[in-house]
């Protein structure tokens, strides 16, 4: 699954994947596309503190990061 | 009145720097380099003033320079460290110094330089070995590290990667340390703001005899030839008397913010999804960061200033550049939602109590606005 968050501001990209890790099964991914400079830091720390995997970080086709995560529960 | 709990941006004016700064407004306004009584006068309240401070920072008043502020005062200590070691273009430095240490550091490599950040751990704190190895290698002409982290309290190792730099000049800057605890031995080039210690704005360089410092401004004769320019006379005779007043107090001072900080520390950690950041013993007494998941500064910000608090954030969302801290970053902290509390002399248990009864609620409203309740 892909979430387009260009354009939305901290803390709305995570709160985008926060809402969305259950609609994939466990050990899927999900990648959060997010242009706002605080995405990579605290995507990072949303999966420290609820325990899925940040699998790490891609590009996608228009050079805005993609953040990506493991559903691990 | 609003309740202030941002000292780290700047005490409120001392009592004793207030007075001080009247009288040396009326007495020492004249040119201390000038030849006529009322200059006499001024210099000897600059000389008095340097020595105040000099014997406060334990160090010889010749050491001692004053600077229009704490960013100048910094960015003097790194260029002019990195200026009287021409031949060796490295510097080296934390990741985490406050944003005019790491400017300074920038207009060095623009300039043809090096510039190697260390990391540090999660608590914002560099590791003693790593930095003194990147710092001893061939080709390092001063190395920089801070007392203490300035958004997060942290204490750095300083006097540990001092006694093993050899002769790389360690530039340390002070701003939040000097005033609030006890300044770590070793350092060659000092950085201190009296702004943090209850005086008016005002910087202190520092500059160890011996130390290859050489001023990084055009000729000017100055503060010894270090800082260009009329000295701000009542703004020094002022943060002298703020800093001997505030150190004649600092040991039961410090004692006190930092049982308040621990009450903090554990009432902040009581709410869901909040993380409290930097080491939570060896730490500044005065100051603590924490950031709320799902969350935005700026609005938490505008919610305690609503209730009565001001406060300050390390969020991107508060920030002129739309970046997060690049402290919080290094440590790899979350950055949303982020305040820093910092106290001051005139900071009282009440003050921190009525804080700790509005944050829950004003967290809890900015997560139901955004609708995050239940995530």
């Amino acid at each position: 699954m892909i979430l387009d968050a260009r354009g939305r501001r901290c803390p709305l990209p995570v709160l985008d994947l926060a809402r969305h890790i259950y609609d994939i099964e466990i050990g899927a991914t999900i990648t959060v596309e997010a242009d706002d400079p605080a995405a990579r830091p605290d995507i990072a720390a949303w999966c420290r503190l609820r325990r899925h995997d940040f699998v790490g970080e891609i590009t996608a086709a228009d050079g805005t990061p993609g953040f990506v995560v493991r559903r691990s529960h | 009145m609003a309740t202030y709990l941002d000292a780290a941006a700047g005490a409120p004016l001392h009592p004793v720097a207030r007075t001080a700064l009247l009288a040396a407004l009326d007495d020492g306004w004249a040119d201390p380099a000038r030849l006529y009584g009322a200059a006499r006068r001024a210099r000897l309240l600059l000389d008095a003033a340097r020595e105040s401070v000099a014997a406060d920072l334990g160090a010889r008043p010749d050491e001692i320079s004053f600077a229009a502020n704490a960013t100048q005062a910094r960015h003097a200590a790194v260029l002019g460290a990195l200026a009287g070691n021409r031949r060796s273009p490295g510097l080296v430095h934390s990741a985490v110094e406050h944003s005019a240490v790491l400017h300074a550091a920038a207009r060095h490599v623009e300039q043809g330089g090096h510039a190697t950040a260390i990391p540090v751990d999660r608590f914002a704190r560099v590791d003693v070995e790593a930095f003194v190895a990147t710092a001893t290698a061939p080709g390092v002409a001063a190395a920089a590290l801070q007392a203490a982290n300035h958004e997060v309290g942290t204490t750095q190792p300083v006097s540990d990667v001092a006694a093993a730099l050899g002769r790389v000049p360690l530039v340390v800057d002070a701003t939040q340390t000097v005033g609030h605890a006890d300044l770590p031995a070793g350092w060659s080039v000092l950085a201190a703001d009296a702004r943090t210690w209850g005086g008016p704005t005002l910087g202190v360089l520092g500059v160890r005899t011996g130390t290859r410092w050489r001023s990084p401004y055009p000729e000017d004769e100055g503060e010894s030839g270090r800082i260009p320019g009329t000295p701000d006379l009542p703004a020094i005779v002022a943060a002298a008397a703020s800093l001997r007043a505030v150190e004649v107090t600092r040991a039961a001072d410090a004692a006190r913010h930092h049982t308040l900080i621990d009450r903090i520390r554990a009432a902040v950690a009581t709410i869901p999804d909040v993380e409290v950041l930097g080491d939570p013993d060896d730490r500044l007494p005065h100051l603590v960061t924490f950031s709320c998941l799902y969350v935005d500064g700026e609005s938490l910000l505008g919610a305690l200033d609503r209730r009565g608090f001001a406060v300050s954030s390390g969020s991107s969302c508060t920030s002129s550049t739309l970046e997060p801290s690049h402290v919080l970053v290094a440590m790899g902290a979350l950055t949303s939602g982020n305040l820093r509390v910092s106290l001051h002399h005139a900071t009282a248990d009440a003050d921190v109590d009525g804080f700790l009864a509005v944050l829950p609620g004003a967290v809890a409203e900015i997560r139901a606005a955004l609708g995050a309740a239940g995530l």
